[in-house]
């Protein structure tokens, strides 16, 4: 059976543009069971970008009221890179505690995750889950999908680089010599030890070749990696 | 005490970081004389400093710099694959569970092993809470065998020109209690994550 990355990962290779990133994004839902994901980025040419579920009248007064100004959200996670429980915000000031009301009112629940990208050439961008449930249901949800939503924050974020640029795939989607004969090497069945051996380097360094490579192609593992790696024709098995 | 504070928050601890810039101007051009610029205020700064990066920083009780690491992520713009492809094989280090961690400093008088025994802790706790896998770090021969003897090496990724070392971090390989007895320390008090959600100010990061 596949697991919720794979057919994650599966629906967004097949987008091609920003209509199917949008509506990827509200696959998630359903997917993971949670009530709103957004991602938000600004390109390169300082132009904002979004595919997210809120209600598209919160949306527009939320921009209208240029509410980035003061979303704890925002100012908490602004050219960072760890991810963040909204919990671990500041909401204590007047204006956040008005923001926070009317976000609720509108729908958006009182449970988030963010996860800050720090992209090629700096680029910037936010990807958020958002729930409404107690405290305890949602520890246990970040808890059991973080290394998921990480992954798939900055899936998203490659994506919508790549739609952006216009090309299928982007330059660091070029693996090296080292990664290559990586992925061939577990390809062809052999241990991470004995693949570390045959190439002369530790299994920590393996590892990180493969860590590399896996998201240098977007793929959800390291099997799914080769698998990948193959159908490109960037490994010979 | 640990403070993780991004360059874009370190204006509201100015001692802790003029102490910072001033001790690694010390370390890294005084005493092993890298080649790094360091400006008319004695401050031993680059270009990822200007990238708001997290800073790991030992704090003393007078408010000091004792010691620090600066952590960015592997999905931007990193030295390794910047300025020493030929140092990783080729291959440009991109994943999200893995960060770079540079500018290893000591300052000038502080116990090295303890300190640097500390940022480890440091480090790892940061790992652990951001659910990193590796780090891949640039450092100075000097401290392989500090690392060593601390329990949480680094495996060498390559001895590099001009005394330079790259080497990789395993968040999985930690030895915490040896780290905490060589840190003197006990328990998790130390660690202050109080900055990490706190907004940073209205001047702006440009990443070039």
């Amino acid at each position: 059976m596949q697991s919720r990355i794979e057919k994650f990962v599966e629906k967004l290779q097949q987008a091609e543009t920003l209509d199917d990133l949008q509506a990827v994004v509200e696959h998630l839902r359903a997917l993971y069971q949670a009530d709103h994901f957004i991602y938000h980025s600004v390109n390169h040419a300082g132009e904002p970008y979004a595919a997210l579920t809120y209600d598209l009248k919160w949306v527009d007064h939320y921009l209208a009221q240029d509410y980035a100004r003061i979303d704890p959200v925002v100012l908490g996670c602004y050219q960072r890179f760890h991810p963040v429980d909204w919990k671990q915000l500041d909401w204590s000031g007047k204006a956040a505690r008005g923001f926070l009301k009317e976000a609720l009112d509108a729908g958006v629940g009182n449970q988030g995750f963010s996860i800050p990208i720090r992209g090629p050439k700096g680029q910037f961008a936010l990807f958020t889950v958002n729930h409404k449930c107690s405290d305890e249901q949602w520890a246990r949800f970040t808890r059991a999908h973080v290394h998921d939503l990480i992954l798939i924050a900055h899936y998203i974020n490659k994506k919508a680089l790549e739609i952006e640029a216009g090309s299928d795939i982007l330059p660091d989607a070029t693996l090296s010599p080292r990664e290559t004969d990586a992925l061939t090497l577990i390809g062809l069945g052999l241990s991470r030890a004995q693949a570390a051996e045959r190439l002369k380097i530790s299994e920590h360094t393996l590892r990180v070749y493969i860590e590399s490579a896996r998201f240098k192609l977007g793929a959800a593992n390291a099997t799914h990696a080769v698998a990948l790696a193959l159908a490109r024709g960037k490994i010979v098995l | 005490m640990i403070r993780f504070l991004y360059g874009d928050r370190l204006h509201c601890a100015p001692l802790l970081r003029d102490t910072m810039f001033r001790d690694r101007a010390a370390q890294f051009s005084g005493r092993l004389k890298w080649a790094v610029q360091v400006d008319e205020q004695g401050f031993e700064r680059d270009e990822y400093d200007n990238m708001n990066p997290l800073y790991v920083i030992w704090q003393q009780p007078d408010g000091r710099h004792g010691g620090s690491l600066r952590f960015l992520p592997t999905t931007g713009p990193v030295m390794v694959n910047d300025h020493f492809p030929d140092l990783t094989g080729g291959v440009a280090i991109t994943s999200p569970h893995i960060w770079e961690c540079t500018r290893f400093c000591i300052a000038p008088g502080a116990p090295s092993r303890r300190i640097a025994a500390r940022l480890l802790l440091g480090a790892a706790a940061l790992g652990k809470r951001f659910h990193l896998r590796h780090a891949v770090g640039v450092f100075d021969p000097a401290m392989e065998r500090i690392y060593r003897s601390l329990g949480w090496e680094p495996v060498l990724q390559s001895r590099g020109r001009a005394g330079i070392h790259i080497g990789l971090w395993s968040f999985a390989d930690i030895d915490t209690a040896t780290l905490q007895r060589r840190a003197a320390l006990q328990g998790n008090g130390f660690l202050c994550w109080d900055d990490l959600g706190m907004a940073a100010p209205a001047r702006e990061y440009i990443c070039a």
